[in-house]
């Protein structure tokens, strides 16, 4: 059983411990060790949050290992682009096609880095970078805080599971009121990549 | 079947199982889950006391009377319990008392950085420290049992990296044991209970032997155990650093420590017999080391790993590599120097009050009065970085008011504000504000009440009228309280009025005498508010940057006028009441 290490990267309130959650639970289905950390409290007043997930015969521990990272989903360009230290040179990227400016690019004390320097940056050990228009595709099905579903929606077509596996987690860690939203967003996210 | 937990939440099962009955915590990054998670138990009972003190003392008395119980609480909160956790282990209980304390390495969200393995030290305790939820449910049990049977308050350590990962936990088929049928019978024994001096003379030598009795007790404690590898090389560990450890050094010999307060010193003798070179690996203070240096054997520890700030699985492998332990591939090494040299310089994202915040009207005002201020714990505590630039000071739970006199006392000239939120207030600020009074200084003291303790994720708190399972009882109000006191100068008002708060607080400024405002608005995060949010005229925006001084996320300066980004904007119309241009035009009032 390969050991599978996933980095989940945005902003404090984007969602990505319900991505995460769903990414845990998926794994423990699929008959895999699994430890996550997530990062909570202070990180959450819109600032920089970090989820690791790692699937694998025996995790020991929670925190992913630089230069080990198969899968960064990245949930904002710039929080993306931070973390191309920890992944592997075979590490397939996902990156939300969204930007959130930082207080010092809104009060015009740092610039915001080009689009295409940031994807430069996450390929430059010949990692496969993927753009999802995610944040757009959760705000039309009626609500962008679904865009980490969608995200999930598109890592899932290069993991193992069925869409109705993944959909009984979803499911299970998604209130009622927005699960149909979810599972949208889901399968749109999935749909992004064979598009 | 085995589930995803959190390790806050399997602390709560395993306590759950385990027949503890009540409850008591005051929230605190990162504990806050624990309360959380065993409040939806049945049967028990859980709550937020007004601080760790309180909720200590709440949990020694369940114990006296023979119910099992919980306390769960961050660090520094122990520093709020410790004269509780001190009379605790003199007296002992009569059921199980368990204190999960979770310490926050790299202070995550905290204000200082503490290993509190030394209070167990200090207080003559045991503690016991999980690596996974799994152990964490476990260890809960195991010290509701070791409390009994060494009749003892146990502390059960976590760290940010275990109360707030995820891992399988076995669900058990066993369901905790029934409640007692009868009431249980209260035990009067006041020369056990009773910590007058003579007492307590006669009680500190029973402390030192109970806890003679522990150090024997874990020389076969089943969770300190030793994983023979390679015999180069011994570690010494446990927790995260366990985890860590265990991926870096895969071939080496383990002592994995499930009790870390008393040590086994055989079993370390032991270990360090069968092995050529012994290591320690733990994070923050060197307790581990410092032990088995007293016990007269070579270690290594500080000198390979810092005493500052959190590990992580590739600190512990560079401090390895840098001290010659373990060697790196090259391939591993040419693509971290390739990385290294691609990584620019990225803007920083820290935290930030969140859009429609009543703190961000608050402190804009409080920075235009130009009053020195002494500022506390909380989401608010945000205001001190730019552009807000508006709180001087933050130490402690409470610590601002106390402060603010003294720095009053101190015989400066500016004007003194002291500014806390309704459930710092509830926590620590009556004491201080009882001072101001009664020692006469000219303070005036904000509670900025947003209804809720916000920071740690909306928790109830004695000002809100609801308890942690939901139940409606008496609201304890901040204005009734100061008005009991005996301050006479006491306005409460709402912050997004800005003109109204600025007259109000230059008054209060002016005026000789101590005073409270109660600026009242409730969290963002709690309402859930949002209305349709305001656009600006590109015409009328002069692009004087008046409105990013209230340092609202939406508001974005490009191309030389300010635009206003409608998904993170709620709707709040601060920045109109800001703009001096009129150029933000209300979409509300049609």
């Amino acid at each position: 059983m390969k050991n599978i290490d996933f980095l989940l990267a945005g902003v404090g309130g984007q969602g990505t411990i319900l991505a995460s959650n769903i990414l845990g639970q998926v794994g423990l289905k699929l008959g895999y060790d699994v430890k996550k950390a997530e990062v909570h409290g202070m990180a959450m007043r819109g600032g920089m949050v970090d989820n690791h997930v790692r699937w694998g015969e025996k995790v020991y521990s929670p925190l992913v290992f630089k230069g080990k990272v198969d899968y960064l989903v990245g949930f904002e360009m710039l929080e993306a682009a931070r973390w191309p230290a920890y992944m592997s040179s075979n590490a397939i990227v996902i990156v939300n096609n969204y930007r959130i400016n930082p207080p010092s690019v809104n009060m015009g004390k740092a610039s915001y880095p080009p689009k295409d320097e940031i994807a430069s940056l996450l390929t430059a050990k010949g990692e496969r970078l993927i753009w999802v228009d995610a944040t757009d595709i959760a705000y039309n099905l009626g609500n962008a805080a679904a865009a980490g579903v969608v995200l999930l929606g598109s890592l899932s077509t290069f993991l193992d599971g069925s869409e109705e596996e993944w959909m009984e987690e979803i499911a299970d860690l998604v209130p009622p009121k927005f699960l149909e939203l979810n599972k949208q967003a889901f399968v749109e996210g999935r749909r992004a990549m064979n598009a | 079947m085995k589930k995803m937990m959190l390790g806050n939440e399997a602390f709560a099962y395993g306590a759950y199982l385990a027949g503890a009955r009540v409850g008591a915590a005051y929230p605190g990054t990162p504990s806050t889950e624990i309360m959380e998670a065993y409040a939806t138990y049945p049967g028990v009972h859980a709550e937020w006391a007004p601080n760790e003190k309180v909720a200590l003392d709440v949990g020694i008395g369940a114990a006296y009377a023979g119910t099992r119980a919980l306390v769960s609480l961050k660090q520094v909160g122990l520093n709020v319990a410790a004269d509780a956790l001190f009379y605790s282990s003199y007296t002992g209980l009569k059921a199980g008392l368990v204190l999960v304390v979770a310490d926050d390495p790299s202070m995550h969200s905290s204000s200082t950085e503490q290993d509190s393995r030394s209070y167990a030290k200090a207080a003559k305790v045991p503690m016991l420290e999980p690596a996974d939820s799994e152990e964490a449910k476990l260890f809960t049990g195991i010290a509701l049992d070791l409390s009994e049977k060494f009749d003892t308050p146990v502390l059960v350590r976590s760290v940010t990296r275990i109360s707030h990962s995820a891992t399988p936990v076995e669900i058990s088929d066993v369901p905790p044991p029934p409640a007692p049928s009868e009431p249980p019978m209260y035990d009067r024994q006041p020369l056990k209970f009773v910590m007058v001096p003579a007492n307590a003379r006669t009680r500190h030598p029973i402390v030192v032997e109970r806890l003679e009795q522990v150090k024997e007790f874990a020389e076969t404690f089943p969770h300190n155990r030793i994983e023979m590898g390679d015999e180069s090389l011994g570690i010494v560990t446990s927790g995260t650093s366990y985890q860590y450890a265990r991926e870096i050094f895969p071939n080496a010999s383990f002592l994995k420590l499930g009790m870390v307060w008393p040590l086994p010193e055989k079993m370390i003798r032991e270990f360090a017999s069968r092995v050529k070179t012994l290591i320690v690996v733990e994070e923050l203070v060197p307790v581990f080391e410092e032990y088995i240096r007293w016990l007269g054997l070579p270690v290594r520890g500080r000198d390979i790993f810092p005493e500052i700030g959190e590990f992580s699985p590739h600190l512990v492998k560079e401090c390895a590599l840098a001290a010659g332990l373990i060697e790196e591939e090259d391939k591993a090494k040419a693509e971290a120097a390739a990385t290294t040299a691609a990584t620019p310089q990225l803007p920083n994202r820290p935290p930030m009050l969140c859009a429609g915040c009543g703190h961000r009207a608050l402190f804009h005002v409080i920075r235009e009065s130009g009053a020195l201020v002494l500022g506390d714990i909380g989401c608010y505590t945000l205001s001190f970085a730019p552009p807000l630039n508006a709180i001087h000071t933050t130490g402690c739970m409470g610590a601002g008011i106390g402060q603010a006199h003294g720095v009053a006392k101190g015989g400066v000239k500016d004007r003194i504000i002291a500014v806390l939120g309704d459930s710092t207030f509830m926590h620590s600020g009556i004491h201080p504000l009882i001072n101001v009074l009664y020692n006469e200084s000219n303070v005036t003291t904000i509670i900025s009440d947003n209804r809720v303790t916000a920071m740690t994720g909306s928790q109830q708190h004695p000002g809100t009228g609801i308890t942690l399972q939901g139940k409606h009882t008496t609201e304890v109000k901040p204005e009734e309280l100061v008005r009991g006191m005996g301050f006479k100068k006491i306005d409460i008002l709402d912050p997004h009025d800005i003109d109204n708060l600025a007259k109000v607080l230059e008054d209060h400024l002016n005026s000789n005498q101590p005073s409270v405002i109660i600026a009242r608005r409730p969290c963002v995060i709690l309402t859930k508010e949002r209305h349709t949010p305001p656009i600006v005229d590109k015409e009328l925006c002069v692009d004087c940057g008046s409105c990013m001084e209230i340092g609202c996320t939406p508001l974005i300066q490009e191309d030389g006028y300010v635009r206003i980004d409608p998904i993170l904007c709620n709707g709040c119309n601060l920045c109109i009441k800001i703009c001096p241009a009129e150029a933000i035009i209300d979409q509300q009032k049609e």
